[in-house]
């Protein structure tokens, strides 16, 4: 056996255990394996068309970058598409002049209607459903997955309405999600609320790796965009309707991390002061990719030369 | 994106309004079934007859028929559950063809909407507030009035909101709105605004009791203008009449208005496409809206569309003028009470230290009496007043109403056993009676409670058997409620700039007196019987006590 040879040896027994083990580690370096979104609108009534507009644009971003429908659970309080008074039946617009219609061909809505109830919302995120729940109504999420929960309404201090005759608290809230941690059903959480005084839904958050984000801080509103002249009504709320515009511009390969969506929607065009919370997360915001909870992105590496050989290394160690 | 941005469809409705020029009122029944039924809508018709219990001067006839027509427009997806209604009252001659012109337009435009979520019915009725009322009765399945109706063979559902449209001329420079219902009742404020708010987005000039309103509010004119406005309206309400088709609707707790289209002769001329887009702008905010209109106000005055006085402001002032009563009897009371220690001698013994109320009884019976004859006889006798007088039976029915009210006045008076209690314990009465009728009538007709409590608490409270007599005789009669009729006249004319002179006043007057005894008959306004049962007793006996010996 030449010099040369035992070291190629050498190194190639140093490097292949470790060097799958590191490269599966990069390969996993969130954490997750696979991706679930819960998207809830909680208003119903013809004038918050702006709210079922706001969650099916983030149900369009979600399901464009990658994440199928059989892992996304959306709540939609009322039917804005079919409603009697909608001039252009069967389309939910979010730009003015119809220029974007989020309704499309292919939406599968979850819970529909007076399904999206406070108790169905907290017995999906819990996983506490009856057997017979089919599986598109269920979050099967374990806990190598990230989770985009979006909520949109209207809400107080502490409080998010559902469907004008009910609400959840914050505290509700939180002891749901420490619940789901407690029976490892997320490995990281993003959430983000659009709604009036949406900070104060987050700050009762006690779980470890939830990220959180709200369009207003605590006493403050948040406001419409636009309203429709031909449809007459407000069709998006600002802060979605920029975040709208923000994931537009993301692909799954996309390296955006999170301090840019921090800045989605400053003061000056929402009005209100978006905030977010991060403390409870474990990683760097700014080493988490929009992608991490937004698509479903698998890792690809594309190998143009083997770095390293089996059958080499074994022919190398014959001596 | 509006009414008629289409050019086709504007020329076809220009052609109809054209076309309506003639005079077709007198209720083309056919015409409008078929065109209605042209247009798409589910088309009904309703007869009527009423027997008037006097003939109206303007008809001089006893019996009224016609016939109701109106077209219902489904809503294309939605359940039947809700509806709008639009209508155009058709008067003979030709005073509303554009309105029924109009009428036609919009449901035809209405017709090729996709974004109806309730059904919206466009009526056309006869006899204006006589075939509104048929209609009204008609479908909600009451019988208020005791009117003769065929049944309605189509309905929508529970009506939500209702327009009127009554455009008296081809050109139209402005638009006025009309609130005031029957006995005074208002819609929601709302309605208001949405018609304000639609003027000023389509830039139609909108007036309020004929009024435009001034943006000088702090000057002194500014102010005089906008209390004019205010002064206006609470005549009218006070007049508990219904001053458009829509103040029946207000009955059945349907929010409704009538838009009068004024040609005031300016410069600037509104056409009928723009008086249509306004409409289809409110139509469409109503449709879109899920529940009855009642977050805002519904007792209001009105100083100009902009601005509005609520009950909240104006009651306390009705309530200063009840507590004077009340505390003029409080007063008396104390006085009664402290009686029985002074009369310690000879013949007004314990007897008249405590009168007590039975001894009230008798005026309280024969004034209420009289009452009752002032609401009845007039009626009841007119043929017995036209055989025997050179009257029509309006005039007949009118002048027995006056002459009973002065008759009342000559009743006896009684001479009593109490002498100087008897006339404390019924002035006490008399004041507890007219605090409570007054307050019950300002809660239900505030500007009518107002305008009695203005007249009658101070003579109520002044009046005692030892004021001098002929001078207070004399304010009593001015201050009485048939007085007070006739000053609003003078004063509701010159309101209006067009103040008339004494013989035409007293004409109007003597109308305006058969206008309220037809109006309980037919709607059953209340202001008739509460003038002739309960508020001109109340006055009798106040005049009782002045002349008490």
């Amino acid at each position: 056996m030449s010099l040369s040879d035992s070291l190629i040896s050498f190194r190639n027994s140093f490097i292949s255990p470790r060097f799958v083990q590191n490269s599966a580690g990069q390969f996993f370096s969130s954490g997750h394996t696979n991706n679930w979104a819960v998207l809830v609108c909680t208003s119903r009534f013809w004038f918050n068309y702006r709210h079922v507009a706001n969650t099916l644009s983030v149900y369009r971003s979600v399901k464009r970058l990658g994440i199928p429908d059989s892992h996304i659970v959306l709540m939609l309080a009322d039917d804005m598409a079919c409603n009697h008074r909608n001039p252009k039946p069967a389309t939910v617009f979010s730009h003015k002049n119809m220029e974007l219609n989020v309704y499309g061909d292919d939406v599968e809505v979850d819970y529909r209607g007076y399904e999206v109830t406070v108790e169905n919302f907290l017995r999906v995120l819990t996983g506490r459903l009856p057997p017979s729940t089919p599986r598109s109504k269920r979050l099967l999420s374990d806990d190598r997955s990230n989770i985009l929960i979006y909520l949109t309404g209207h809400g107080g201090n502490g409080f998010l309405k559902f469907q004008d005759s009910e609400e959840i608290s914050n505290v509700e809230l939180a002891d749901a999600f420490e619940q789901m941690w407690q029976k490892r059903r997320y490995n990281e959480l993003l959430f983000i609320i659009d709604t009036c005084q949406g900070a104060s839904m987050y700050e009762r958050f006690y779980s470890p790796n939830i990220m959180a984000l709200a369009s207003s801080q605590v006493g403050e509103d948040s406001l419409s965009h636009q309203p429709d002249l031909a449809i007459g009504v407000h069709l998006m709320d600002r802060y979605t309707f920029y975040l709208l515009e923000f994931l537009e511009d993301i692909h799954p390969s996309s390296k955006t991390n999170m301090n840019d969506l921090f800045k989605v929607c400053p003061r000056s065009l929402c009005v209100s002061t978006p905030g977010h919370r991060t403390d409870l997360f474990l990683r760097n915001p700014e080493s988490v990719l929009i992608t991490d909870f937004f698509g479903s992105v698998r890792k690809v590496e594309i190998t143009t030369e083997p770095k390293f050989s089996i059958h080499q290394s074994y022919s190398d160690s014959d001596p | 994106m509006g009414l008629l941005s289409d050019p086709n469809r504007r020329q076809a409705l220009i052609n109809l309004l054209t076309r309506l020029n003639a005079p077709i009122c007198g209720m083309p029944v056919d015409w409008l079934v078929k065109t209605m039924q042209a247009r798409g809508l589910e088309v009904f018709t309703q007869s009527f007859s009423r027997t008037l219990p006097f003939p109206d001067e303007n008809t001089e006839r006893y019996v009224v028929k016609g016939t109701n027509v109106y077209g219902i427009l489904r809503a294309p997806r939605a359940p039947r559950t809700e509806a709008l209604v639009l209508s155009a009252p058709c008067t003979p001659g030709d005073n509303n063809n554009q309105a029924v012109g109009l009428l036609l337009g919009l449901a035809h435009y209405f017709r090729n909407q996709v974004y109806w979520a309730k059904d919206i019915i466009f009526l056309v009725n006869e006899h204006d507030l006589i075939g509104m009322q048929a209609w009204l009765e008609g479908y909600h399945h009451t019988n208020v009035t005791g009117m003769d109706w065929s049944p309605l063979q189509g309905r929508g559902g529970s009506i939500q909101a209702a327009l009127s449209l009554e455009l008296s001329s081809d050109v139209v420079t402005s638009l006025d709105i009309v609130l005031e219902g029957l006995n005074g009742q208002l819609p929601n404020l709302d309605l208001a605004n949405l018609f304000y708010a639609f003027c000023q987005k389509i830039g139609v000039l909108c007036t309020i009791q004929g009024k435009l309103q001034r943006s000088d509010w702090d000057s002194a004119s500014g102010y005089n203008h906008a209390v004019q406005t205010m002064m206006l309206m609470v005549m009218k309400q006070a007049s508990g009449r219904p001053w458009g088709d829509h103040g029946l609707f207000l009955r059945y707790h349907i929010e409704a208005a009538t838009v009068k289209g004024v040609n005031s002769f300016r410069h600037y001329k509104t056409d009928a496409t723009t008086i249509g887009r306004l409409l289809e702008g409110m139509y469409r905010k109503l449709n879109n809206l899920l529940e009855r209109l009642h977050q805002s106000y519904f007792f209001y005055l009105l100083p100009s569309l902009s601005h509005f006085v609520s009950i909240g402001y104006y009651m306390p002032a009705f309530g200063l003028l009840a507590v004077i009563l009340l505390l003029r009897a409080l007063d008396l009371w104390v006085q009664l009470s402290a009686q029985p220690s002074r009369t310690e001698d000879g013949v007004a013994g314990t007897e008249q230290s405590n009168p007590g109320v039975l001894s009230v009884l008798t005026p309280l019976v024969i004034s209420h009496l009289t009452g009752a004859a002032l609401y009845m006889l007039p009626v009841r006798f007119q043929e017995v007043a036209v055989e025997h007088f050179p009257v029509s039976e309006t005039e007949a029915v009118v002048l027995t109403a006056i002459a009973v009210y002065t008759a009342g006045l000559a009743l006896p008076h009684n001479t009593h056993r109490y002498p100087d209690m008897g006339w404390r314990v019924l002035k006490l009465v008399a004041l507890l009676y007219l605090a409570v009728l007054l307050g019950c009538t300002a809660v239900i007709n505030f500007s009518l409670g107002f305008i009695l409590a203005l007249t009658l608490v101070p003579a109520a409270a002044y009046v005692t058997p030892h004021v001098p007599k002929a001078l207070s005789a004399f304010f009593l009669v001015a201050l009485s409620p048939a007085c007070t009729l006739l000053f609003s006249v003078f004063f509701f004319q010159e309101l209006q700039e067009m103040p008339v002179s004494f013989q035409d006043g007293w004409l109007l007057y003597l109308s305006v007196i058969a206008q309220g005894m037809l109006d309980h008959y037919l709607y059953g306004s209340l202001v008739f019987p509460l003038v002739a049962l309960l508020v001109y007793p109340c006055w009798l006996l106040f005049w009782n006590i002045l002349f008490w010996k």
